[in-house]
């Protein structure tokens, strides 16, 4: 069992250096799911950034407009008086992004190109490999996904861990102003923002990746040609795929700033081996060590 | 104790400077490992065969969307080769392809050669459906030809071809040995699918050249490299692996997966 990997018992830990006692806090599932998006997700997010390079602009509706424009967003190049720039166009207002969106590379070797090589896997233009690591890691991804679910819906943990429940919400926005000022209570339940946003991610976000994914594919297509018709067509299912990718970059930026700020090793340490350092009680008369903020 | 928590710790950091490692030093680490035969590259294609096997499983009769005359706002946007400068299509080009043949050839009891004229006299299937090409766009147009199933039956098909390998007038590439031709291949699920056609009408005109005159394969359920153009034979075989780079078609051999249904 995993209790066996910790060779120090909690309370004698914590009497011994004044801290709050570890908590086991993730379960074996939780940690290799979390590992296994964690590697997927990064070789998706950069495949896929190669692949839209091949057409770097998303439409709304079932077809792409040429004869007529759907655009809603679009990275491309342009020669202009001061050489080529790049620009990215989001709802018809034009950005200079010359140096990483639409223009870049090495100086004196730049190229047109949407998303930078340093983004890309491969980081030279291929098409075909990008979508060979792509739907590799499709699979990988949703398998984990489902292996998480029954696993946390049998242990307990999605209904235990992840469901809000009314006091959350109660506590939604002394959570936020926490957040806000980077102060955080060590407690082995997460708070409200953090039910809320792995909630999110993992019951929004990764299955409706999956669908948009999914509508994309032309055999898929014939299967559940109603599919794109909720969607709103095939390529309004690729710019919400795309969208999704934003969301989920933004995501993987607040995370990282909320473990650095609530001690990475800490944090490090409980998703790798599932032992968490709680704060220690509180000793004064408001105790209210059981709010997470 | 104190000598165990060292060891996480450094365990731990080593694993963040090697993350953040691999994060600073962008993705041309992958690169060397990703090329056509390598063995990483292999086993990542292998998901492309459980792709299709699964979509085969569920798709095995579906057909693809089929939009209205409404939907068709815009002319069907060619790709790839548009015009092509070969002598040999020229020639039949500038004749109104009179002299054009379809040859139907390999693993067949009765090997045909198809004017135009005969193909038009066979039944024909008209659908108006949504291309979508592998490299992210769409779009819709009206497409009649031939069913391909009709042809096939009527050359009888013989039990061991497994493939159907369309053969093009257009010149793609070039390379020690000559000129390259654009081919492809599918299996003889697609290849019998009702919606599978060779079309040789677009938007009720003539197949125009941009577009794959005289005739085009329309392969509904996979993206539009599956579709190839400027159709000269159609040859049944019971293996691809002896033609071109040996994947079943032209950009299957420069690393496209020859399952085109995703």
């Amino acid at each position: 069992m995993d209790a066996a990997i910790d060779s120090h018992p909690p309370q004698a830990q914590a009497a011994e250096q004044g801290k709050g006692p570890l908590v086991y806090r993730q379960s074996r599932w939780t940690r290799l799911t979390h590992w296994v998006w964690a590697f997927a997700l990064f070789f998706m997010l950069m495949s896929g950034l190669q692949i839209f390079n091949a057409r770097p602009q998303l439409y709304i509706g079932q077809e792409s407009g040429f004869g007529y424009d759907n655009t809603v967003f679009q990275i491309g190049a342009m020669d202009t008086d001061h050489g080529p720039r790049g620009f990215t166009k989001i709802l018809g207002h034009a950005f200079d992004t010359t140096g990483v969106l639409g223009w870049s590379g090495p100086p004196g070797q730049e190229s047109a190109r949407a998303f930078p090589s340093w983004a890309t896997i491969p980081s030279y233009y291929d098409l075909g490999t990008a979508r060979v690591i792509h739907f590799f890691f499709a699979w990988v991804l949703s398998a984990t996904l489902l292996v998480w679910l029954v696993a946390g819906l049998l242990n307990g943990h999605i209904a235990r861990d992840l469901l809000p429940r009314m006091k959350d919400f109660r506590r939604l926005p002394a959570d936020i102003a926490a957040h806000l000022r980077l102060k955080f209570h060590h407690v082995r339940d997460y708070n409200t923002l953090q039910k809320l946003t792995y909630g999110g991610v993992l019951f929004l976000l990764l299955p409706l990746m999956i669908v948009t994914g999914l509508a994309m594919s032309p055999s898929m297509d014939s299967l559940l040609p109603w599919l794109n018709e909720i969607l709103g067509g095939r390529q309004t299912a690729r710019t919400i795929h795309f969208s999704i990718m934003v969301l989920l970059v933004l995501f993987f930026l607040a995370h990282m700033l909320m473990i650095l700020a609530a001690g990475p090793i800490n944090e490090l340490r409980s998703i790798v081996t599932g032992w968490y350092r709680t704060d220690p009680p509180r000793t004064d008369s408001t105790n209210d060590g059981e709010r997470s903020a | 104790m104190a000598k165990f928590q060292l060891s996480r710790r450094k365990f731990l950091t080593a694993a963040s400077l090697g993350t953040s490692g691999l994060l600073l030093s962008g993705c041309d680490a992958f690169d060397s490992h990703l090329g056509m035969g390598d063995g990483l590259r292999s086993f990542l294609e292998g998901a492309n065969d459980l792709t299709h096997r699964a979509q085969r499983l569920l798709t095995r009769d579906t057909l693809a969307p089929e939009f209205s005359e409404a939907d068709i706002r815009q002319p069907m946007r060619p790709n790839g080769i548009t015009a092509p400068d070969d002598d040999t299509y020229n020639a039949l080009l500038s004749n109104n392809f009179a002299d054009w043949r379809l040859q139907v050839t390999g693993l067949v009891e009765k090997p045909l050669s198809l004017s135009l004229d005969q193909l038009h006299a066979m039944p024909s299937r008209t659908q108006i459906t949504r291309h979508d090409c592998v490299e992210g766009w769409s779009c819709i147009a009206k497409w009649t030809g031939t069913p391909l199933a009709l042809v096939l039956d009527k050359a009888v098909v013989k039990s061991e071809a497994r493939y159907v390998v369309f053969h093009c007038l257009d010149t793609i590439d070039h390379d020690a040995s000559g000129d390259v031709k654009y081919y492809g291949s599918i299996d003889l699920i697609d290849a019998r699918h009702p919606q599978t056609i060779l079309a040789y009408g677009l938007n009720g005109k003539p197949l125009p050249v941009e577009n794959g005159a005289p005739l085009r394969a329309r392969v509904e359920r996979q993206l539009g490299y599956k579709m190839p153009k400027y159709l000269s034979k159609i040859e049944l075989v019971s293996s691809f692996a002896a033609m071109g780079g040996g994947r079943g078609g032209y950009w299957e051999d420069y690393g496209y997966d020859w399952y085109g249904g995703i």
